[in-house]
């Protein structure tokens, strides 16, 4: 599994109500959840995404609430894949758990800029950006986890 | 090599004689919580998922708590979803409007969270139940919908942080105080994926309520969990109340920590968080030159009774500043009675404050306490984020009840043991 596409960046410790605010959340529909996303922090990201775009985090992408509006925001508004430093705990398990690929990989998040055009190959964990010509390892998922992304989600993976 | 507390908990719930950190591990859950705000989001993916029943009626709670009374018309459909679905598979821990409480403070008051368990909630600030000594962590929704269809969840074994504390509280200074300082130490990440481990001489001097406050926080810095010792002061709280036998778990002498914290109780002082992160943290006294618009004594990090009378000790017979607005929300409904009963509420309301019923209201930026382009407000709540409790331009400066209750006083953020 791949995708490719143009980086949107953000700093360390993007939290979960900057991803989708509160006022918001009188709402479980991900599309209504999507126009908002990022809206506090980035109010121009839901005119700019184009559908296949990917979000570069720094450390503690996701922190603050558990909300898993957020994840699915950010996956409704059309990104393939985040990549951070590191992820807030539950963020982490929320996107693994909803079927939103993310990579945890210092060196991508440092090095990868706003614009680039960057693939990502979720079989081995190689990251490209493409418009440097560097490439990045990230740390590949326990077997465990691996399985339920495979499954396409907790649900589908408990249910099995 | 031994396990830390949070390691043996879990370890028993997998039913294995030891984990190890870094593990995965599928573990038994004692209970499930989920608030207004994420169990509609469990409950669509539990239903398209095709499940017909629940691991257990009586161990999973539903609390409407965030936007109740509904705020909106959509507020008001997520609370009719959550009653529709408690109705509909009989859910004994349903709690609406006038028997609800903020969750966090409503569970362990009411007993159905004790020492030993392994519970998972639907709401980051789920891990505030260590203070009862119990492993207890924040999830999403969907991990809250396979844990009420299967009573179980995935967990990866935490490493710990230990933090040891020595000497004791002193006047004015809280459990919130103790974990602000924790926060700005060691950083909203200092703890990530771990358990923040309590011990030492010093855990005696905290109340329940301070424990309460301290592991609400542990999230702050990124922890899966904070947990405190079972103690004197834990049996006391938990006798009478537990609805359920306790197990105690206590660390071995040689587990492993992979930082340990010495902190002197002796020396904390009132601490303040400053925008927009907690661990930017400073002492009260240090907050003399700004100017604040509102202030918010409320939420699951100090809305409970001694937070209240932190508040009433410093407002009854004064007056709250000009210009300030100051909000008090008791955390459950009986906490709020208690204030009425012992005529707290009317010294407060005698001293300008407005007091509510429990919501988070505030705290999330729901309503009950929005905050306008360029205001400040100093609140006893638990982040500060950019937008957090309105306008993106806004400021919230996180504190303990007593430098709020002083700081409104005063309508600049002030030391509580200068008023």
């Amino acid at each position: 599994m791949e995708a490719t596409g143009f980086v949107h960046k953000y700093p360390d410790n993007v939290d979960t109500d900057v991803i989708i605010p509160a006022r918001y959340l009188n709402t479980p529909n991900a599309k209504e959840l999507a126009a908002h996303c990022m809206e506090d922090i980035d109010p121009e990201f839901i005119n700019k995404v184009k559908e296949g775009d990917i979000m570069v985090g720094g450390a503690n992408f996701g922190c603050g609430s558990s909300r898993e509006h957020a994840p699915l925001a950010i996956k409704t508004a059309g990104i393939s894949c985040v990549i951070a430093a590191t992820f807030a705990r539950i963020f982490y398990r929320n996107s693994i758990n909803i079927g939103l690929p993310i990579l945890e990989c210092p060196a991508a998040s440092a090095a990868i800029q706003a614009g680039d055009e960057v693939k990502v190959d979720f079989d081995t964990g190689v990251i490209t950006d493409i418009t440097t010509g560097e490439t990045f390892q990230a740390q590949p998922f326990p077997p465990f986890i691996q399985n339920i992304i495979r499954d396409g989600g907790l649900m589908s993976s408990i249910k099995k | 090599m031994g396990m830390t507390m949070t390691q043996k908990i879990l370890a028993a719930h997998a039913g294995l004689e030891k984990v190890e950190a870094g593990q995965l591990i599928n573990a038994r859950l004692d209970e499930v919580l989920g608030n207004d705000i994420t169990t509609p989001v469990a409950v669509n993916e539990f239903e398209k998922a095709g499940f017909d029943s629940v691991f257990d009626n009586t161990r999973i709670n539903i609390v409407l708590d965030h936007f109740v009374p509904n705020k909106d018309i959509k507020a008001a459909q997520q609370s009719k979803q959550c009653r529709d679905f408690a109705n509909k598979y009989g859910i004994v821990n349903f709690f609406d409007v006038g028997e609800m409480g903020i969750e966090h403070a409503l569970l362990p008051e009411k007993g159905i969270v004790t020492a030993g368990d392994c519970i998972i909630g639907a709401d980051s600030h789920t891990c505030t139940y260590g203070a009862v000594g119990a492993f207890s962590t924040g999830v999403g929704s969907t991990d809250m919908a396979a844990g009420m269809a299967t009573g179980q969840c995935w967990f990866k074994v935490p490493a710990a942080i230990r933090i040891v504390l020595t000497g004791k509280l002193q006047p004015m200074v809280s459990g919130k105080d103790l974990i602000l300082h924790i926060i700005g130490k060691i950083g909203v990440d200092g703890a990530l994926y771990k358990s923040m481990e309590f011990s030492g001489p010093g855990v005696a001097s905290l109340s329940m309520d301070d424990r309460l406050s301290v592991c609400n926080m542990a999230i702050e810095a990124g922890a899966k969990n904070g947990i405190f010792p079972v103690d004197d002061t834990t049996v006391a709280y938990l006798t009478g109340r537990s609805q359920r036998p306790w197990t105690v778990y206590e660390a071995d002498e040689d587990a492993v920590y992979d930082q340990t914290i010495e902190i002197n109780l002796d020396e904390l002082e009132p601490t303040v968080s400053w925008p927009h992160l907690p661990e930017n943290t400073k002492p009260a006294s240090a907050g003399a030159d700004v100017k604040i618009d509102q202030v918010v004594i409320g939420s699951c990090t100090n809305g409970r009774l001694e937070d209240m009378e932190a508040a009433w000790k410093i407002l009854k017979g004064k007056h709250i500043a000009k210009g300030i607005r100051a909000i008090i929300i008791p955390a459950t409904m009986a906490i709020y009675r208690e204030c009425l009963v012992r005529g707290w509420t009317t010294d407060l309301i005698d001293a300008g404050c407005v007091v509510s019923t429990p919501t988070c209201g505030p705290c999330l930026g729901g309503y009950m306490g929005i905050l306008a382009e360029g205001e400040r407000c100093v609140s006893t709540t638990n982040r500060n984020f950019v937008g957090r409790m309105g306008h993106v331009k806004s400021e919230v400066y996180l504190a303990s009840p007593a430098t709020a209750a002083a700081s409104a006083l005063t309508g600049y953020i002030t030391d509580p043991r200068t008023v």
